[in-house]
């Protein structure tokens, strides 16, 4: 450990009430006699003296552990003090240097899995690191403990440089039983040296049952190639609690912030600032569960990390939030004021957000009583001149489907932010996965146009949301964006925006409207009207849903309908003709090109880099805009041998029964570019419920080169 | 127009609204239609209280009802099926100086839009609610609506409506925060003005359910109470409805009812047979929603520019 910061010099201290105590653990075979470990009060609350009283007591527990070895049987002893000694090389070793290092931490659901988790990560991007979390969330509040299915956690990747996906298998997982881990072994989130930190309360549990799992599962974790460590985490946090279900956590947390040299101030802050609502006496709890975990491993875990940022890759000012956390910002760096929701997974944390912050620019968020009262409201306020934000998920888009078509069709301004989930119906509303993109362009009877952006990364979950106000209100049209439930639990460091208040929105209009000029006065060549806003005199017309003319009267007659029709979508047209084409990552030719939108950027990207370098001709493409489409797709396109979409939505396996050229569903992006293009877009789909890893990205680019290849051998 | 104030100087309003300046598109109702009525009571409401049409907005559902934001010249929002009043609140919601009326009827508010009606009385912000109550599916041609007294025959139920109506009073009086409560006939002008003047001028929802004649597809309804005024009773108060002998005359039964009084309301909403027509229940101490909705409207840029910068303070390094 380094000694820069004022937990740097704490070994073999640990500090109860303000006291500090000296601790050292004891060599596992003397345990029975000796207990975990032997441990003292220095009467002290200076920790420079403590650091000065420490090493009398440590030179006397030695001798103890030594006593109690020889009067045990000798080859105890020499394993005993060979394991002290190994520590003691480690230690002096320092931490080890890495480039980057994946963790994952599974609990049942309630243990504070998550939270040690997003401190973890918050902690590392405080310093400097590149960070991504992603958390395994079950659906249930409370599922039954020790269920497989009801594992709850977090995956925290934390590099030197910027980290822009999941990552593959994890180094180290840590555990607070042994059937949650079953679950992220079914879905291959460990690789063979793996390290497990596995709580072994459940050896000494009174049910046999539990000890039989247990024991059965310790030897099929090592069969698996996984390495197991035991660890007395209930043990050593009911030294301090009644009841470490609630605790553990940060046991665990402080026990990581060891392993991974992370900073003890900034992670003490963060807990400070999660339990600043319940009082001292709770933070105080937790500050010191956290130093028990932080001494513990550092008596009793060999190993240790440091992961370094260069300078380079340091982020000047940086912010470290989640994506539903940037969108809030977003909201209110957009200058909106209001956000009108209703519950849903996983955007209501945007909303809590927002609720907590809002006030900081005068913003308010309405709960409304269902879905499709949140919009209408946010419709009423955009109507009288307030560009207002929806936040929801793929079932309320379902519901607000209808204010959407009204939206659309009167032409009003609005936000929409969809945080994708899986579907269909309530399908896994706490997993990712892209499925809304069809519905959120075509989910409306008759033509509903309307501009429909993909964030990418958590700065885009900010950036977008401004953007999309300006879009909404020169285009007087509603725009969604979308983004996904890993992009919304996802932390990210990323460079703080420079605010700026030309990204807020302008005053309302109140001046005088020209009784002249109609409310929809459609220009001819791009669709593009001006709107009268209530309170702007001359400017009264009613709004409806109807069909109507460019008075915004009824008018059921053929042409006033094709006219409309033809002005609402001239605007998509109009957006259109003012974008680039998309950059390509790689080369501008080649044999493969791949096709992504949203969250998969940074593992897509990931793997294409992995596979240049091995020589293979892939490039990809990831699209910001899908309504419209950003320009020269087609060509683009013709640059290579192959274009593919990887998405996390569903297509037919083009190998799977009965599944032929013509029979075959595409994946949704594919579909669209399919049409736009009239090019032979192929897909690879799958709703696994999880982000993508680059590994699996990878295979996919593998194989598909491999079939091309093959296909050319054939043919030659 | 001129006015004499107290000290004799002239008061020379800038404007000066008449009725036509509330006046929109022809009304495109049936004839004999109750809804005529009722525009007109809101037109002449308008101009009694001098509200700018440009600061005015009727917001609608969809249905007979629905169609009045076009027979008015003022600002207008006639949007989708049971799905005016959300509308209607996120227009105040953030634009208190607005004046928000909502014209719905009893498919639009009862049936579909049953949800945002029990909320909206509970949010009590500050709108004019009027429910054009026909008893039936106009509109879409003679279907059985939840206020279709039994055995009316409609083209969904063609041997009489299956069920009791709704009583939207007693539900809309049991709702928590509800604070103006009223019902009128559309046929009686004085006491519509009267009412629906009230309502206009009461802070916070106020809920006037209109009792509207359809001659088109259930006359028999309208023309029963018409003939039977026994079936209705008129509630006055000093701090309620007051109208002239005249208009009292027309109604065999009266009471005197403090509309403070709620569960007073609630009995004669509930009392069978008899239909209480005036102010049942009204409460200027409700809270408001759109007091708290407009939280920060008055925000500098510089104000929102550093309040920003706090908010990314709190994810900083």
């Amino acid at each position: 450990m380094s000694g820069t910061n004022s937990a740097g010099d704490t070994k073999y201290l640990f500090k109860r009430d303000k006291t500090w105590w000296v601790k050292l653990a004891v060599p596992r075979p003397l345990r029975d006699v000796l207990g975990y470990d032997l441990r003292q009060s220095l009467h002290t609350h200076d920790i420079e003296t403590a650091r000065e009283a420490r090493w009398a007591t440590i030179e006397e527990f030695r001798n103890k552990i030594e006593q109690a070895g020889q009067a045990a049987a000798p080859g105890t002893t020499d394993t005993a003090k060979s394991g002290d000694k190994d520590m003691q090389e480690k230690a002096e070793q320092g931490p080890l240097e890495v480039s980057q290092q994946i963790v994952e931490i599974v609990s049942d659901s309630g243990e504070g899995a998550q939270k040690c988790g997003q401190i973890l990560g918050l902690v590392s991007g405080k310093m400097g690191n590149g960070v991504w979390t992603v958390e395994i969330i079950p659906a249930e509040i409370q599922p039954p403990a020790r269920e497989r299915q009801g594992a709850s956690g977090i995956r925290v990747r934390m590099g030197s440089k910027y980290v822009t996906n999941m990552g593959n298998e994890a180094d180290m997982a840590v555990a607070f039983n042994e059937q949650v881990l079953y679950s992220r072994i079914m879905n291959r989130a460990y690789k063979k040296g793996t390290v497990v930190l596995l709580e072994n309360m459940w050896a000494a549990d009174p049910d046999e049952k539990i000890r039989k799992q247990y024991a059965e599962a310790l030897e099929d974790f090592e069969k698996q190639g996984l390495i197991v460590h035991e660890l007395p985490i209930q043990e050593e946090c009911l030294k301090l609690v009644k009841d470490p279900r609630k605790g553990k956590n940060m046991f665990v947390l402080g026990m990581l912030c060891s392993i991974y040299s992370r900073d003890t101030d900034k992670a003490k802050e963060e807990i400070a600032k999660i339990f600043r609502r319940k009082g001292d006496k709770v933070i105080k709890i937790n500050h010191d569960l956290f130093d028990a975990g932080y001494g513990f491993a550092r008596e009793n875990i060999e190993y240790q990390f440091r992961i370094d940022t260069a300078e380079e890759d340091r982020l000047g000012s940086a912010v470290v939030m989640n994506g539903n956390q940037a969108a809030g910002l977003g909201v209110m760096a957009a200058g909106i004021e209001l956000v009108a929701m209703y519950p849903i997974t996983p955007a209501t944390s945007a909303s809590h957000y927002l609720a907590d912050d809002f006030h900081l620019t005068g913003g308010f968020v309405h709960q409304a009583e269902d879905e499709i009262a949140a919009v209408g409201f946010a419709v009423g306020a955009s109507y009288a001149g307030k560009t207002a934000c929806t936040i929801t998920s793929g079932p309320g888009m379902a519901l607000k489907t209808e204010m959407l078509g009204l939206a659309s069709m009167a032409e009003v301004p609005l936000v929409i932010i969809d945080v994708q989930r899986g579907g269909p119906s309530t399908g896994l509303p706490t997993k990712v996965e892209q499925g809304d993109l069809l519905s959120c362009l075509y989910g409306m009877p008759g033509d509903s146009p309307k501009i429909l952006l993909a964030a990418a990364t958590i700065s885009e979950c900010f950036h977008f949301v401004i953007m999309a106000r300006e879009l909404a209100e020169a285009f007087r049209t509603p725009v969604i964006i979308l983004t996904d439930a890993n992009l919304a639990t996802g932390v990210q460091a990323i460079e703080r925006p420079a605010v700026t208040d030309e990204w807020f929105a302008p005053p309302v209009d109140q001046s005088a409207w020209d009784e002249e000029v109609a409310p929809y006065n459609w220009d001819e060549t791009t669709g593009l009207s001006e709107r009268p806003i209530p309170g702007m005199r001359g400017g009264e017309y009613i709004l409806t849903g109807l069909a109507h003319n460019r008075n915004s009267k009824i008018a059921y007659d053929t042409a006033s309908n094709q006219e409309g029709m033809n002005m609402r979508s001239r605007k998509l047209a109009a957006l259109a003709d003012t974008m680039k084409p998309p950059e390509i990552h790689g080369d501008p030719t080649g044999d493969l090109l791949i096709v992504g939108w949203g969250s998969t950027l940074g593992a897509i990207e990931e793997a294409v880099d992995l596979a240049r370098a091995e020589g293979k001709k892939v490039s990809s493409v990831h699209l910001r805009f899908l309504s419209p489409l950003e320009p020269g797709l087609k060509q683009i396109f013709s640059g290579f041998r192959k274009v593919k979409t990887i998405e996390l939505n569903y297509s037919d396996a083009p190998d799977a029964p009965l599944i032929t050229a013509e029979t075959r569903r595409y994946s949704q992006l594919a579909l669209v570019l399919r049409a736009h293009t009239l090019l032979d877009v192929d897909c690879w789909s799958i709703v696994p419920g999880h982000p993508l890893s680059p590994a699996t990205i990878g295979q996919v680019i593998d194989e598909t080169i491999e079939d091309m290849e093959g296909a050319v051998a054939c043919s030659a | 127009m001129f006015g004499l104030k107290g000290d004799w100087s002239l008061d020379v309003k800038e404007r000066y609204f008449t009725l036509d300046d509330y006046c929109g598109a022809e009304p495109r109702w049936c004839t004999g239609c109750g809804d005529h009525g009722i525009l007109a009571a809101v037109h002449r409401v308008c101009r009694d209280s001098q509200v700018k049409p440009e600061k005015t907005v009727a917001v609608s559902g969809i249905g007979c009802s629905s169609r009045l934001p076009h027979y008015m010249n003022t600002y207008g929002f006639h949007g989708l099926h049971g799905r005016a009043l959300p509308v209607a609140c996120g227009i105040k919601s953030r634009r208190p100086d607005l004046d928000v009326w909502v014209a719905t009827g009893d498919g639009d508010c009862f049936s579909i839009g049953c949800a945002h009606w029990i909320h909206a009385m509970r949010y009590n912000m500050d709108l004019t609610m009027l429910v054009f109550d026909n008893g039936i599916y106009g509109l879409t041609k003679k279907q059985t609506s939840p206020t279709t007294p039994l055995d009316v025959p409609t083209n969904t139920h063609p041997s009489g409506a299956l069920l009791p109506p709704l009583n939207p009073l007693t539900v809309t009086l049991g709702i928590t925060n509800v604070s103006f409560v009223a019902q009128i006939v559309d046929w009686n002008a004085p006491l519509r003005h009267e009412v629906i003047m009230k309502a206009h001028e009461h802070k916070g929802t106020s809920f006037v359910r209109i009792i509207q004649r359809c001659p088109v597809y259930v006359e028999a309804i309208g023309k029963k109470l018409q003939d039977e005024p026994e079936r209705m009773k008129l509630l006055t108060h000093e701090k309620g409805v007051q109208v002239d002998d005249s208009v009292k005359r027309l109604f065999p039964n009266h009471a005197e009812h403090d509309p403070s009084d709620l569960a007073a309301a609630r009995e004669l909403a509930q009392a069978e047979g008899v239909l209480p027509l005036g102010i049942l229940y009204q409460n200027p101490d409700a809270p408001c929603y759109d007091a708290m909705s407009s939280i920060g409207l008055e925000m500098s840029v510089d104000e929102k520019l550093a309040g920003l910068n706090t908010a990314l303070d709190h994810f900083a390094i």
